[in-house]
């Protein structure tokens, strides 16, 4: 909080200063022509990283919503034509589409709180003097992130343990994760020793402590974290393509995975073609590439959504890790 | 006498308290523990697969034990050592190219940082950030509706060029490796931009400011500041880059890969996967453990790197 605040006042004499700079001392450069050229060399490079990253997003989606006929063709290129939204209700008819969903969103849930939970109790635990053999513990851990079995032999041991086919094939094997704890336990670190102290004294055990003092402190922290593990479980695919040929347990990535592959769509398409009307025009009429296109909008959307809200989170998050690593 | 004897009782009564206190956070830990043990240390078990002729329908104890001969087929026999000496090739070219332009993010971050109009440098971060966020399949998907014959470039190009005939991009053998890098590029450069702005913003403003003063231009403060403040940053990331060069991943290659671009897309980590199709599970687990090995010994030696160069290790 008291960091915020500080920042704030900073920036305000900076413009302030500038402000008196201007006044006083005419333009703030001396823009001789190179810098000039610069300027415009920069912004013209800036907007075009810009339209590269965006571009391909809106092209897909002014797709969807466009003649079915005409985007076939390749047609539809920078404005929507014939507006239309046939392709996404025909979308959420696809068998397993809509449960594709609910499992990726399950996944998400499930992942993420854990992993959250995980690393804040395990990155306080570790802070802990009485802990038994904390040291050793703690790089049994973090010894993890250094190695990697391979994927054979994870497939394979993984089989032993009876996950393929299993919905916690998609949870155990990532809520512990070292990198996490280490952030968390960093972060703890900072928290004056006065407070746990203090609690101690009035009686508090080790799990009271952890809950009502230390995760309120840590929250911004635990938000980063949250919006990293969401992202990784709603993102995931190795898992489902290595342990997973049970159509029921099919996330949404693999879904989509499958649709880019046009005989896959085609077969969706047959799927809801007879809820479709006879005086469907060729207009609206689903193909291959509308299938593809409409799903992954569906697939991206939640991604965008909540992207701008959590941006500020993330930054801070990888600040924490430079400093760190 | 007895005084000194009751403080010790006193002493080791709370000693013990924290000890069996100790032990009880310890339980308290456990599960997690053991979860690290499962997940993480015990598919090291998965290592003695490498030692037998393993097939699947069979259980381990069902197939012969055949010593060390999936790490002598890896260099006697004809196939496999152009298999996987192909791989390799592709493995260094891919991480190679990134390694030659691993300066892009940083030198991304200098001039981003040089945009004087905030909502705009504001919006550029966010826009080019984006594709850090989204999953490989969806990469893969963009790219197949931007590239695919019918898709934006091959429309604009028609639109631009008489006679033009639409090309197949990604199904193509050519450039491999360079667009593979570039899709590497448009998702992760503005992630990777972020860690550098975030060190220019730690740049002390007097330096900048004094430097202005003393009528140094634009290009002067950046090479004689800003890039000078930021080279440590730069430092740690080329020598983790080092210690993950065998390390590509497999998900980009493998949702890339077709049979038209395979002989060059085939990186290491996609060919140890590959090889289940084809029943080398052994065979893929001895390249895995090869591949550990190796990876472990680069990552003690770039840490050792740093640490004479800049004092300190990042592990």
């Amino acid at each position: 909080m008291s960091e915020e605040k500080e920042v704030k006042v900073k920036k305000l004499s900076d413009k302030q200063l500038e402000k008196l700079a201007a006044k006083y001392s005419g333009p703030r450069y001396k823009t001789s022509f190179s810098d000039k050229m610069i300027s415009v060399i920069t912004y013209v490079v800036y907007i075009f990283f810009a339209f590269v990253c965006l571009y391909p997003f809106y092209y897909i989606f002014i797709n969807t919503i466009s003649n079915n006929d005409l985007s076939n063709q390749g047609k539809i290129i920078f404005l929507p034509q014939e507006i239309h939204f046939e392709n996404y209700k025909r979308v959420f008819q696809i068998d397993g589409l809509f449960h594709a969903f609910e499992v990726s969103l399950a996944r998400t849930i499930v992942g993420t709180a854990l992993t959250v939970i995980i690393a804040a109790f395990l990155g306080y635990m570790f802070t802990r003097n009485t802990l038994w053999k904390r040291k050793l513990w703690y790089r049994f851990i973090v010894a993890t992130m250094y190695f990697n079995a391979g994927i054979i032999p994870w497939y394979l041991t993984m089989l032993n343990l009876g996950m393929q086919n299993n919905f916690w094939a998609y949870i155990f094997p990532m809520i512990v994760n070292p990198f996490y704890i280490v952030l968390c336990k960093t972060f703890v670190e900072g928290v004056p020793k006065e407070l746990q102290e203090a609690a101690e004294i009035d009686g508090a055990g080790t799990l009271r402590i952890f809950w009502y003092i230390i995760t309120p402190v840590i929250k911004p922290i635990l938000a980063t974290i949250a919006i990293f593990a969401a992202v990784n479980q709603w993102n995931a695919f190795q898992d489902t393509l290595l342990l997973v040929t049970d159509t029921k347990l099919h996330t949404l990535q693999y879904v989509l995975y499958n649709y880019i592959n046009a005989a896959n769509s085609i077969k969706a398409i047959s799927s809801t073609s007879s809820s479709a009307s006879v005086a469907d025009s060729l207009a609206h009429v689903a193909t291959a590439t509308s299938v593809r296109m409409t799903v992954t909008i569906f697939v991206v959307t939640p991604i965008i959504l909540v992207y701008p809200f959590f941006q500020k989170y993330f930054t801070k998050g990888i600040m924490i890790g430079a400093v760190k690593g | 006498m007895g005084k000194q004897k009751k403080e010790i009782d006193i002493l080791t009564a709370s000693a013990k308290r924290k000890k069996r206190k100790g032990k009880i956070e310890f339980l308290y830990i456990l599960p997690f523990v053991l979860l690290v043990a499962v997940f993480s240390y015990y598919p090291l078990y998965g290592w003695i697969y490498a030692f037998y002729d393993y097939r699947p329908p069979y259980a381990l104890s069902q197939v012969p034990f055949v010593g060390l001969k999936w790490f002598r087929t890896m260099i006697e026999n004809e196939e496999k050592v152009k298999d996987i000496l192909r791989v390799i090739r592709n493995t260094f070219a891919m991480s190679g190219i990134s390694m030659l332009f691993s300066w892009f993010p940083m030198i991304f971050a200098v001039f981003l940082n040089e945009i004087k109009c905030r909502p705009f440098k504001k919006f550029v971060q966010t826009v080019t950030t984006l594709p850090n966020f989204i999953s490989w399949v969806l990469v893969y998907s963009i790219a197949f509706s931007v590239l695919s014959t019918t898709g934006a470039v091959n429309s604009f190009l028609s639109s631009v060029i008489t006679d033009y005939v639409p090309k197949d991009f990604l199904s193509s053998s050519e450039h491999v490796w360079f667009t593979q890098w570039l899709w590497l590029t448009w998702k992760n450069a503005g992630w990777a931009a972020i860690m550098y702005i975030a060190a220019i913003t730690g740049i002390d403003e007097s330096l900048t400011e004094a430097a202005r003063i003393d009528g140094a231009s634009r290009m002067q403060i950046i090479r004689h500041i800003t890039l000078p403040s930021i080279l440590p940053t730069y430092f740690v990331l080329v020598m983790l880059n080092l210690a993950n060069f065998l390390s590509n991943g497999m998900e980009q290659y493998y949702v890339f890969q077709n049979s038209f671009n395979r002989e060059y897309i085939e990186v290491l980590d996609l060919y140890v996967y590959n090889l289940k199709n084809m029943n080398g599970y052994s065979l893929s687990t001895a390249i895995s453990i090869l591949k550990t090995v190796i990876s472990i010994t680069l990552l003690g030696l770039t840490n050792k790197i740093s640490k004479l160069i800049r004092g300190e290790g990042f592990i």
